[in-house]
């Protein structure tokens, strides 16, 4: 047997994010899945644990630069940092370096780290320069444009051209897509009634749209929307969208149970 | 005349924004200096390609915009049949054969003869006007907008009060865009200060404060007629 | 008016039980946002206009101070007189002087915000001077004795049913049997009864979308027309402008006129933009005598400087409110003052306090939609989120929400600590599950599960599962 001489592979650091790693693990090992496919050396720091993103929207800045100097700190050598969420990817290539206007050394850490942080599938489309998925999926789709991924890092196209290259998935546009679904982080607790006004209109365009499946690249929008369509016992699966591009379809959709 | 006296507080006021700028040591005469400048300039932005067309093509796409825009409009070869066309206007409307102008000098060429029957007098808009006459200064392309400034030759309220506004612009008075019309304004003004009121009328007055549809004659005219002369 | 901020939470459950509010507001999707749309895109210039739009603003406020002195100078050397108040109540006093000076007894406004600010009609009617609204919509609020819901279309929460109830309860002078089925025939009848008013006006009120240094001049647009009429008619014309409405010239003005329109109602300009500077010119046969303005500061210069400057661009054209996901549930009112939605969320705390207002810049996903439709860029969910800051410093956030921040950063610098509560928390969510795949009831999120299921975690964390595939030597 010849030697294959080992081509040393970009390394990533995966965000897993504190939703995706406490409500649903899968969607990380889609991620997971789904880099390491295209070609990256994954690697998952045991220290993270949150972006900062409830303190910062919050007000609360010194509790948020706090978080932000160890997500920093535990993710430095990376050639890249991915995120399943557009959220995430965004509290940290947007707005941590303007957490540290008046510390110049960390202000150079966290530009630093902004540069090669990234939400999962644009960093697929736009970075790997992945065209197409190789996956067999048979579903009829629509997809939610999270708020933070579409407007602060310009996430639209390529979601849409990674599911419609995966086999058997039919993707149907639904009405105000890229209007918000009410999650807002606190503010689906703390103003709840506005938040359920909002959802609902979003249930109602995702059943307009005559798909069985919505996918979206941000769990706290898809838990959000997951139980108010369990909760109107409309039978719709939830997936993150990295479930769909991988594959990983086999398992409960999210807040269904096993059977 | 007294009214309160304000100076304190303009002092106040303009003490706070100086030093809200951080301008409090700054010199001001360099800064007005610069200002003055600035505005003495007057220099014109981004304007939109969409009126510059020629002459023609241009009153083409002012008079489609004024329709589109549900006023109406019609073109006329010369001044002398501005009359003809009032008269044909009024009729169409079953109005009574009057119309209040202005003492705008240009209303002189028109040939008043041909309309014999059409009864013409001069002033503000009264009540009772139902159709009013002035001479716009010009047209803009861009968006079917006339460009009407206040005198005695053209008083402002013949555009507001009565239910039809007629209003004469000549044909190559049609300019691109309104910073044209802003232009010729201020040539005619070169002495002078700018008249009180410039307007900028694009069709009929409208409202929609009735559940988000729309309905003309708000409280201007009902009907907004364009005659484009030459 | 009365500000009842405070009454937010006690103002959305009124605004979400109101049937026929949110019938209203479902039409603004398809209205003024579709119409937006279209008429901007249809502008290749767009995109560049307001950039533009945002640098002139910008400058025209870094040199405020210079730009009013010219802009004043430039009134009285027409024959103007300039008035200066500090707040609301001195801008009352002036245009009450004002009126006084001239026996002035009714006098007719077009649509100012300005003007709602300072309450000035309160105080014209507690001087026994009639004021009337001449803008369709203001019109019809006045008399309903309500405030703007919206800064462009101030009836929009009303339908023809109520306008003609409140048309024949007040125009007593007409016959009763009269018929007004058709939206066309309320038009025609406030157009008679308001006519007699603009006749009868001895004072004319107008605030402004623009101040301009160059000529002296301010701008209003309208489509009604009402504005001319109402400051060509009367003998006085006073303007009511605050501070941050200066422009240097005429064409800076015209290049923020043509996203105005266009980002308000989706036209490309109103039908009537008039350009005025009092008082009337020899020769003319119309127009008033005398001509005042009133510059109004009432909170802006303490804007300048701060983190706040932004807002002082703001055109009050209601694209972020038509927009807003949030507005478009709760609609004006709700907001308790009378700026709503996204810019009355960040201008009304500079206004009146984040002590009073402070719950507005909380009711926000920052789902970014205003800020990308403002017209002259501004940052609307980022200066929300520092009125938030503020209230965060000054502690008035709920200590139940500063305490949990804090618990929950105590918990997110140790990972290991973290990891095992939180192993415990999803284990115990889990569990409570009963392997239905969510949970009807969340004791400490009740809001959440008073409406929605919540989905149950998968039981075991991702850096747990992780944790054991490295140690098994998975892939």
């Amino acid at each position: 047997m010849s030697e294959k001489k080992q081509k040393i592979k970009p390394s990533v650091g995966l965000f897993v994010t504190c939703l995706v790693d406490l409500f649903r693990p899968s969607v990380g090992f889609a991620t997971v899945s789904l880099l390491e496919e295209a070609g990256f050396e994954v690697s998952v720091p045991e220290a993270q644990t949150c972006c900062g993103q409830p303190a910062y929207n919050s007000g609360d800045m010194p509790d948020t630069r706090a978080i932000a100097a160890q997500v920093i700190t535990v993710f430095e050598g990376f050639d890249y940092v991915v995120a399943p969420s557009g959220s995430c990817a965004a509290m940290i290539k947007h707005h941590y370096p303007s957490l540290f206007a008046d510390d110049p050394a960390m202000a150079e850490r966290a530009d630093e780290l902004a540069g090669r942080t990234y939400e999962l599938v644009s960093f697929l489309t736009d970075v790997a320069k992945v065209k197409d998925i190789d996956a067999q999926v048979d579903a009829h789709v629509t997809y939610h444009d999270s708020c933070s991924g579409l407007r602060e890092l310009g996430i639209k196209a390529q979601p849409r051209q990674l599911l419609a290259s995966v086999k058997g998935v039919e993707l149907t546009e639904m009405e105000n897509s890229e209007i918000c679904c009410g999650f807002g982080g606190t503010f689906c607790v703390k103003f709840g009634d506005i938040s359920n006004e909002m959802v609902s209109k979003k249930i109602t365009d995702i059943v307009a749209s005559k798909a069985d499946v919505v996918v979206a690249g941000d769990l706290g929008c898809l838990m959000n929307i997951a139980g108010k369509l369990k909760r109107e016992n409309i039978d719709i699966q939830v997936r993150h969208v990295a479930e769909v591009l991988a594959g990983q379809t086999d398992s409960p959709a999210i807040g269904d149970s096993k059977s | 005349m007294t009214v309160l006296d304000t100076k304190a507080a303009r002092n106040a006021i303009l003490g706070k924004v100086t030093r809200a700028l951080d301008a409090e040591g700054s010199d001001q005469k360099a800064r007005q200096k610069v200002i003055v400048a600035r505005i003495a300039k007057h220099e014109r932005g981004v304007v939109p390609e969409r009126g510059q067309a020629a002459a023609a093509d241009r009153r083409k796409l002012f008079m489609s915009q004024i329709i589109a825009l549900s006023g109406t409009a019609e073109h006329v070869g010369s001044a002398k049949d501005v009359p003809r066309a009032i008269a044909t206007y009024l009729k169409q409307y079953n109005l009574p054969a009057k119309i209040r102008a202005g003492s705008d000098k240009r209303l002189k060429k028109f040939d008043w003869t041909k309309t014999p029957t059409l009864e013409v007098t001069h002033g503000p808009a009264r009540d009772d006007d139902k159709a009013g006459l002035t001479y716009a200064v010009s047209g803009v392309a861009e968006t079917g907008t006339l460009v009407l400034t206040s005198s005695g030759d053209n008083p402002t309220s013949l555009n507001f009060m009565p239910d039809h506004s007629i209003v004469v612009v000549d044909g190559k008075t049609v300019d691109a865009c309104y910073e044209d019309g802003f232009d010729r304004v201020r040539k005619t003004q070169k002495k002078n200060p700018l008249p009180r009121s410039i307007n900028f009328i694009t069709g009929p007055s409208r409202t929609a404060d009735i559940e988000q549809v729309i309905y003309y004659g708000a409280h201007g005219p009902k009907h907004l007629h364009v005659i484009v002369v030459g | 008016m009365e500000p009842t901020t405070q009454a937010f939470k006690s103002n959305v459950k009124t605004a979400l039980g109101d049937k026929q509010l949110r019938r209203a507001l479902g039409t603004i999707e398809q209205g003024f946002v579709a119409k937006r749309a279209q008429t901007t895109q249809a502008l290749p210039e767009f995109e560049q206009l307001r950039n533009q739009a945002r640098d002139v603003k910008d400058h025209t406020l870094a040199n405020l101070d210079v730009y009013l002195e010219a802009y004043e100078a430039k009134v009285e050397g027409l024959g103007g007189h300039v008035h200066w108040a500090q707040d609301a109540a001195q801008a009352c006093d002036i245009v009450l002087d004002i009126c006084k000076q001239h026996d002035a007894k009714l006098v007719t406004k077009s649509k100012s915000m300005i003007t709602e600010e300072i309450a000035l009609n309160s105080a014209l009617d507690a001087a026994g001077i009639e004021p009337v609204e001449t803008d369709l919509g203001e019109y019809i609020i006045q008399l309903r004795k309500e405030p703007p819901s919206h800064i462009i279309a101030p009836a929009i929460h009303l339908t023809h049913e109520q306008i003609e109830a409140d048309f024949r309860d007040k125009h007593t002078n007409l016959d009763e049997d009269r018929v007004l089925d058709d939206g066309a025939e309320l038009v025609a009848e406030a157009r008679t009864q308001l006519r007699q008013k603009f006749l009868k006006a001895d004072v004319g009120i107008t605030g402004a979308n623009f101040l301009i240094a160059e000529t002296g001049a301010n701008v209003i647009v309208t489509n009604e027309g009402n504005a001319d009429l109402t400051h060509t008619l009367p003998r006085v014309h006073i303007v009511v402008a605050s501070i941050e409405k200066l422009v240097p010239t005429f064409e800076d003005a015209m290049g923020i006129l043509r996203i105005l329109a266009r980002s308000a109602t989706g036209q490309d300009i109103s039908a009537y933009t008039s350009f005025t500077s009092g008082p009337k010119r020899p020769g003319d046969v119309d127009g008033p005598d005398a001509y005042h303005v009133v510059l109004l500061d009432n909170g802006r210069s303490d804007m300048l400087g701060t983190e706040f400057q932004e807002m002082l661009r703001c055109i009050r054209c209601g694209a972020c409110m038509n927009h807003c996901p949030v507005y478009n549930t709760i609609g004006g009112h709700a907001y308790g003052w009378i700026y709503p939605g996204p810019m009355g969320a960040v201008l009304t705390p500079s206004l009146i306090g984040v002590d009073k207002a402070g719950l507005l810049p909380n009711a926000s996903t920052f789902c970014g939609r205003c800020e990308a439709v403002c017209p002259m860029h501004i940052p609307l969910p980022k200066m929300m989120r520092h009125w938030r800051s503020r209230e965060f410093e000054r502690h008035l956030s709920p200590s139940t929400t500063r305490y949990g921040l804090k618990l929950w950063r105590h918990l997110a610098c140790r990972p290991k600590v973290y990891q095992f509560v939180t192993g415990l928390v999803i284990r115990t969510l889990k569990a409570l599950s009963a392997g239905k795949g969510v949970l009807h009831k969340l004791p400490f999120a009740s809001a959440w599960t008073r409406h929605r299921d919540f989905p149950a975690p998968e039981g075991k964390t991702f850096q747990a599962q992780w944790r054991d595939r490295q140690t098994k030597g998975d892939a």
